[in-house]
């Protein structure tokens, strides 16, 4: 696992008109631990994010005086590459593939939980800042091949699923992030509804089983009112 | 504006003045051509008829000398219905003939003219009028031949009378017919308004007159029923809709809020605290979940959804969704099976797998085999066979049919249309948790894909069927492509 500084502090900004809610995710981040800047508006919030260096921009799409799709045009336009995460009431399937088309790099629609956004907003900035195309991933003694597909603990090899081997990787990419249901049904299946059913759960207690079942130490723990997250217990 | 006003200003009506204007004027000039050339007619007769006899005398003069013209026009004169004849010296002194007077200056000039004229052995004292023509003689004697044109003016008279006749005729004709189609077209409109009127004011169960004649009124008025019987039904599936949300989110909403009070009132510890907000979250999630559902639904019943359509293997849709449901089937004791056969269509792919999902979450849930009531040797022979799922995708002529059939209790012929329909939850469901819409969006996306959800039987058990228009005319290399593929083992 590749030793990125999460204890430095990550810089936010929320451009969000909605006062209340804009106060509740500032006050959220900070509890937290990350600073966040507030903007109000569109123009505002564009000048912010051009002016500073912003780790991740949280960016509502309905804004006063220039609407969030093309504050994100304009930004990208002028070759800046902030991870940006699109919150908006609009929640179907087009309006996000058409806000990941503008330049967002994910999309959460309204009402989210506090959970699943400090989740996404986690992955966002640790994609920025560490380039985790690795050919082998390693979280304690358990190893996955990228190349070869090839899963080792210890000294023993795994045998996986197509499709569990994808969920692992995953998993072992956001190593040390917790990673909620949404996410790995978005990143592993490509589906976008949400199934009445914990779907999910059943496939992550089966890779459990396989990855965890027989060892000392359990690696895949489950984060309560968020979703998953592998990681080497000692560290 | 008055009845009459209304008449005038009809379509019909004023359609049927410029037809008797231009019918009067056809009349006019049918009759007119006929008067000139029966005048033509008439004059050409009667100058060959004198020019004839001019010569036949003007010979006699010659040959006979003037007592044998004076015979001759004598002898002319008598005969009935006789042209008229004059010979006069050159003096000017009438000396044969059956002219009793002219107007003044005739024989003055020789060729022809229409005169006024009198007989000799005329009673009455109004004058006749006639063509003659007045011919010179040697020795200065004058010879006038004409006849009578008394015909020619009863003709004219005859023709000017059919004119003023027709004239009326077509005037009332054409006046009636034309307030006889317009007060129908009127009444009939009227009737319309009426009826539009009454629907306008909030009576959508009103239908306009349609008459048996099937005119371009009925056609209309046919399709604007039609129209009319599609607004009534949206109306109302909006209406059941708000009733269904004020109910369905109200009961969540209610429970969310009774929770919290209570928690307020009762809870004493961190623990019971914590427990009660876990649960209002739990419930709010359920809430923003039926709230999608409906969204979702309304869109794709609006045709929203259309602008994301691709062409797709319907094929890899049910094995995805096989490959996301099968360990959760697996740990409710259920098996889940998939048999995929190319089929390619164009569409929502991911609307589509969302139904077909909503299928199989309903198979598990609801398609468990009630042994109690349904003993094993009733249907499929082993257990394992009765917990076992289906999904299918094949190509059934033009359609593409995504199925999912279960083994379990199924769902009453009756009940099948009203398990579609939103907040629905038959009886035997009530238990299970769910928001009753899952089988209303899966309807709703076939509807979007031009195609529609049907549910039968499958003995014992229930066969829900995605059916969808399939992909034509790049159909084959998509399926070509599907084919070369190697398939995944399922």
């Amino acid at each position: 696992m590749t030793a990125i500084a999460t204890d430095t502090q990550m810089r936010l900004l929320i451009i969000e008109d909605d006062r209340e809610s804009a106060d509740y995710l500032v006050k959220a981040f900070r509890e937290v631990g990350y600073v966040a800047d507030l903007a109000a508006d569109g123009e505002e919030g564009l000048a912010l994010a051009e002016g500073n260096d912003y780790d991740v921009l949280v960016v509502d799409r309905m804004l006063p005086k220039r609407d969030g799709l093309s504050l994100i045009g304009a930004l990208r336009e002028k070759g800046n590459r902030t991870p940006v995460l699109i919150l908006s009431a609009l929640g179907q399937v087009d309006d996000r593939i058409k806000g990941l088309r503008a330049g967002g790099d994910d999309y959460l629609p309204k009402p989210y939980s506090f959970a699943e956004l400090l989740a996404r907003i986690e992955v966002l900035s640790r994609r920025r800042s560490g380039p985790a195309e690795d050919t082998t991933y390693r979280v304690g003694d358990l190893e996955l091949d990228r190349l070869s597909h090839r899963v080792t603990r210890g000294k023993e090899e795994l045998t996986l699923q197509p499709r569990e081997f994808r969920l692992l990787e995953y998993l072992m990419k956001h190593a040390g992030q917790v990673v909620t249901r949404t996410m790995l049904l978005e990143n592993v299946w490509d589906y976008h509804f949400d199934p009445q059913t914990n779907v999910i759960d059943v496939h992550i207690s089966r890779l459990r089983s396989k990855i965890d079942k027989g060892f000392d130490r359990p690696l895949l723990h489950t984060i309560r009112g968020a979703g998953y997250m592998i990681r080497d217990g000692l560290r | 504006m008055t009845a009459f006003g209304k008449l005038i200003r009809t379509t019909a009506f004023r359609l049927t003045l410029v037809y008797l204007f231009l019918f009067a004027l056809f009349a006019a000039s049918l009759l007119a051509f006929f008067a000139w050339n029966t005048r033509r007619l008439i004059t050409e007769q009667i100058t060959a008829t004198v020019n004839a006899e001019t010569s036949e005398i003007s010979d006699t003069f010659a040959r006979r000398g003037l007592r044998g013209l004076v015979l001759a026009i004598e002898n002319r004169a008598l005969r009935p219905g006789a042209n008229l004849y004059l010979v006069t010296t050159p003096a000017g002194q009438a000396i044969a003939g059956n002219v009793g007077s002219l107007a003044p200056g005739v024989m003055a000039t020789t060729g022809w003219s229409e005169t006024a004229y009198r007989r000799l052995d005329d009673q009455d004292s109004t004058d006749h009028y006639a063509l003659v023509r007045v011919t010179e003689l040697s020795g200065g004697f004058r010879l006038l031949i004409g006849r009578d044109l008394e015909e020619r003016r009863r003709l004219f008279g005859i023709v000017a009378k059919a004119a003023q006749w027709s004239l009326l005729i077509v005037i009332v004709l054409g006046l009636g017919g034309g307030i006889f189609v317009a007060r129908r077209v009127l009444h009939r409109i009227d009737a319309m308004t009426g009826t539009t009127q009454r629907i306008m004011a909030g009576d959508l169960s009103g239908r306009l007159p349609v008459g048996r004649s099937g005119d371009e009124l009925d056609r209309l008025a046919l399709n604007l029923n039609a129209m009319l019987e599609r607004i009534e039904a949206l109306m109302m599936g909006l209406k059941e809709v708000s009733d269904n949300i004020a109910h369905d989110l109200k009961t969540p909403l209610t429970r969310l809020r009774n929770r919290a009070e209570e928690a307020l009132a009762k809870s004493r510890t961190e623990a019971e605290y914590r427990s009660a907000l876990e649960r209002t979250i739990d419930e709010s999630d359920g809430l923003i979940r039926t709230f999608n559902a409906l969204l979702m639904i309304a869109r794709a019943e609006s045709g929203q959804a259309r602008g994301n359509m691709d062409d797709f293997d319907a094929a890899d849709v049910a094995r995805g969704i096989h490959e996301l449901y099968e360990p959760f089937a697996e740990e409710d004791g259920m098996t889940l099976h998939v048999k995929a056969e190319p089929a390619p269509l164009h569409g929502n792919r991911e609307l589509i797998s969302q139904a077909l999902a909503n299928l199989v979450e309903n198979a598990i849930k609801y398609g468990k085999p009630d042994l109690a009531v349904q003993p094993l040797n009733a249907g499929a022979a082993t257990e394992a066979e009765r917990k076992t799922i289906l999904i299918e995708a094949k190509r059934a002529g033009d359609r593409i049919l995504l199925s999912v059939t279960d083994r379990g209790p199924g769902i009453p012929v009756g009940d099948r249309k009203h398990a579609i329909e939103r907040f629905v939850r038959l009886e035997a469901s009530r238990t299970q948790p769910g928001s009753g819409l899952g089988l209303s969006l899966a309807s709703a996306v076939a509807t979007l894909h031009g195609g529609d959800l049907r549910l039968d039987d499958a003995h014992p058990g229930l066969i829900a069927t995605l059916a969808i228009p399939a992909l034509s005319g790049s159909s084959d290399r998509l399926a070509a492509q599907t084919q070369d593929m190697p398939q995944k083992a399922a």
